[in-house]
């Protein structure tokens, strides 16, 4: 099976290790995986603040990246799911339409296509799960506490494979944290206050971590933990599937 | 003069921080009552779905529905205006008091009637316009405005209102008792309600089938004002519509189960003509609805029934408050109504929102509310209601992220600064950096490392 790696840019720019774990452990599962050099962004940051109409550029360099794979796999909701509602090639319309339509996210990739029965990971720590809201409302990685209707979670199915990690409970299961891409500086005071609270949420429950399949959503609240300075860390949940800290 | 944006007025809402969390808690309260009572309900999607399709039915053939209602109530006796806007339908209101001589009118929720100033109109004709919800009646006292469409003063504390009723109503200074509080309200409301002689309500469901209209209310004040009045105006917009009776049981079972967690408001009244002697009229008011109606990206936005669910969930409005949307509508859902109003005084508020999704999952009528808000932002950006250097700085992130060349040297860049990383860009100030650390910077990018440890690859 041919995946190409789609890191988003700012997972290349500041959190290498997070790209490495997701790299490592879709090797493990067996993936020819490769890692287009030439990409660059998905286009959401403009997109989201209005920009849609500039995305063209990046569309077609994301395109041109990602063609002839089998799966392209991130670890991000958020940018998975831009690209699955937005991606757009007059060019190639064809290419972008399966590309729209084989791209994932790392979680739902492993339970979903590798279908992952095991993990060798251990973890000894509490932890708490953080929901990004693109990957859980975008891409129904998990039940939303709106609807009345089953519950399941991909991270968590993935999570309790995990040895002697300890899953806490919050108050507020999916609040948003308060990134939202350009929100985060437009809206400061807001997005800060949000981070603070979810923060807290973790915290009063002991959390030594928090996880999240969302990097953006985790550097946020690690900017707010660090500032605070809080013990309790953040670690994208590719870090703990590959085995745990390093 | 500008006014001031969503995220200015938030700023200054945020400064007390135990108001915010106050706020916070008390709106995630109403939401938790909400998510309690409709997992009582096992077939709730099916009935959202069902509420979703009447509206998009309704809006699809609204005029049909809107002449086979005028038709009907006519019919019945009941007097049925047209009012393009919200001076027209002001003007309306106003020619019916003076036809039958009345100055006094005693009003009960009506969002529209905000909308529209209606009771600042008023005042000016030298018409008495008292306000006979609590709610709206504490805001009257107050000279202030809703900040909620269902909880119009959840931005104030009992002791302040306490206070007010102090001032207004006499009551004991340092009375904050919500019982007592709300005793002294129906005292002062009794006699206005025996006295005046009009009677305005807003409409929650308009039936064309039967030309009758549904006003759900907990006080009682909408039955009150009507029987003891000799004029009943009831203004609706044009969307408020449902094809037939049998449809109206899907929205009340889902309205305040939405709104506050109740199964039903205490009084559901049902108007279809007027009492012996008296007037009843409906005024259909527009003021945009068709223009958004001819929007297809934002039509949707028409099925909204008001039971503010939407802004009880916004992690966004739980700490902003309602006034930093400076719109009578706040939060998610006044954030798509009103740029269709005014396009440029309202191009921040699509944009005061993370597009979480949460009000489109607690939306009772299932609109698309957090696409919209994007969708707005491509419209408002497209129109030219964006700050120019804001702009520019999207061109030259558009071009850096369509070359890969450019993207590395930014990249690099930015391992050191920031300055340019997406998230942070089109900042003179770093505001990520006010209350926020920044990523710690590692020695190389991942695609560097790449290079280096996965030759074999290109």
């Amino acid at each position: 099976m041919k995946v190409a790696l789609f890191i988003p840019c700012y997972v290349d720019q500041f959190y290498p290790n997070v790209a490495i774990a997701t790299l490592e452990l879709l090797e493990k599962y067996g993936c020819e995986v490769s890692y287009p050099k030439n990409q660059t962004c998905c286009g959401q940051p403009m997109a989201n603040s209005g920009f849609e109409h500039l995305t063209g550029g990046c569309d077609r360099n994301f395109v041109n990246n990602f063609k002839g794979y089998d799966y392209i796999v991130a670890p991000s909701g958020s940018c998975v799911l831009h690209i699955r509602e937005h991606l757009h090639d007059e060019d190639d319309p064809e290419e972008a339409k399966k590309i729209r339509e084989t791209t994932y996210e790392l979680i739902s990739f492993l339970t979903d296509i590798l279908k992952v029965k095991e993990l060798n990971a251990s973890f000894p720590h509490k932890v708490g799960m953080h929901q990004s809201c693109h990957g859980l409302r975008g891409l129904k990685l998990a039940q939303m506490s709106e609807l009345n209707a089953p519950d399941f979670s991909k991270p968590a199915q993935l999570l309790n494979m995990v040895k002697d990690i300890e899953i806490i409970h919050l108050g507020r299961v999916d609040e948003c944290c308060g990134f939202g891409g350009t929100f985060c500086v437009a809206e400061e005071a807001v997005s800060v206050k949000m981070g603070q609270d979810r923060v807290a949420d973790h915290i009063q429950h002991e959390a030594e971590y928090i996880t999240g399949v969302d990097m953006s959503c985790l550097m946020h609240m690690e900017g707010i933990l660090k500032r605070q300075k809080s013990n309790v860390k953040i670690i994208h949940l590719a870090e703990i599937l590959n085995g745990g800290t390093k | 003069m500008k006014v001031a944006d969503h995220a200015e007025r938030s700023r200054i809402f945020n400064k007390d921080v135990d108001r915010v969390d106050w706020h916070d808690e008390t709106l995630w309260f109403v939401r938790g009552k909400r998510d309690k009572t409709i997992h009582q309900i096992p077939e709730w999607e099916e009935l959202r779905n069902t509420a979703s399709q009447i509206k998009a039915h309704t809006l699809s053939n609204l005029h049909y529905y809107l002449q086979e209602f005028e038709k009907n109530a006519t019919a019945n006796g009941v007097t049925v205006h047209w009012a393009k806007d919200g001076a027209a339908h002001n003007q309306i209101v106003l020619e019916i008091l003076k036809k039958n001589k009345i100055n006094q009118m005693v009003k009960s929720k009506s969002m529209l009637t905000e909308e529209c100033h209606l009771n600042h109109f008023l005042e000016e004709n030298e018409v008495e316009v008292i306000d006979s919800d609590l709610g709206e009646r504490i805001l009257q006292l107050a000279k202030d405005t809703p900040s909620h469409i269902v909880l119009p003063c959840i931005h104030m504390k009992k002791e302040e209102i306490g206070e007010l009723f102090h001032e207004h109503l006499g009551t004991p200074a340092g009375n904050a008792d919500p019982q007592f509080l709300t005793a002294a309200a129906r005292e002062s409301l009794r006699n206005t309600f025996l006295n005046f002689k009009a009677a305005l309500t807003g409409v929650n469901f308009a039936i064309a089938e039967t030309g009758e209209i549904v006003v759900a209310t907990n006080e009682g004040n909408a039955d009150m004002g009507v029987h003891l009045a000799d004029v009943h105006i009831a203004s609706m917009g044009i969307e408020k519509l449902i094809p037939q009776r049998k449809h109206l049981g899907v929205f009340l079972r889902i309205l305040t189960r939405s709104a506050t967690g109740q199964p039903i408001t205490t009084y559901s009244s049902h108007f279809k003509k007027p009492g012996a002697g008296k007037e009843m009229h409906i005024i259909l008011v527009d003021n945009g609805r068709t223009r958004q109606l001819g929007r297809a990206d934002f039509r949707n936005s028409l099925k909204c029934i008001r039971c503010g669910a939407c802004m009880n969930t916004c992690p966004v409005y739980r700490r902003s408050g309602g006034h930093s949307y400076h719109n009578v509508i706040a939060g998610p859902i006044g954030s798509i109504l009103a740029p269709n109003l005014d396009m440029k005084e309202h191009a921040d508020l699509p944009f005061a929102s993370t597009l979480c999704g949460s009000c489109s999952n607690v939306c009772p009528v299932k609109i698309d509310i957090h696409d919209q808000l994007y969708k707005w932002r491509q419209v408002i950006v497209k129109e030219g209601y964006v700050d120019p250097a804001k702009k520019v700085a999207m061109e030259v992130m558009a071009k850096a992220l369509a070359s890969p060349t450019l993207y590395r040297l930014a990249g690099k860049a930015a391992r050191t600064t920031l300055k340019y990383a997406p998230f942070v860009v089109n900042n003179k100030f770093n505001a990520w950096y006010l209350h926020r650390e920044m990523p710690e910077v590692p020695k190389s990018s991942f695609g560097e490392w790449y290079q280096k440890n996965r030759k074999n690859n290109d």
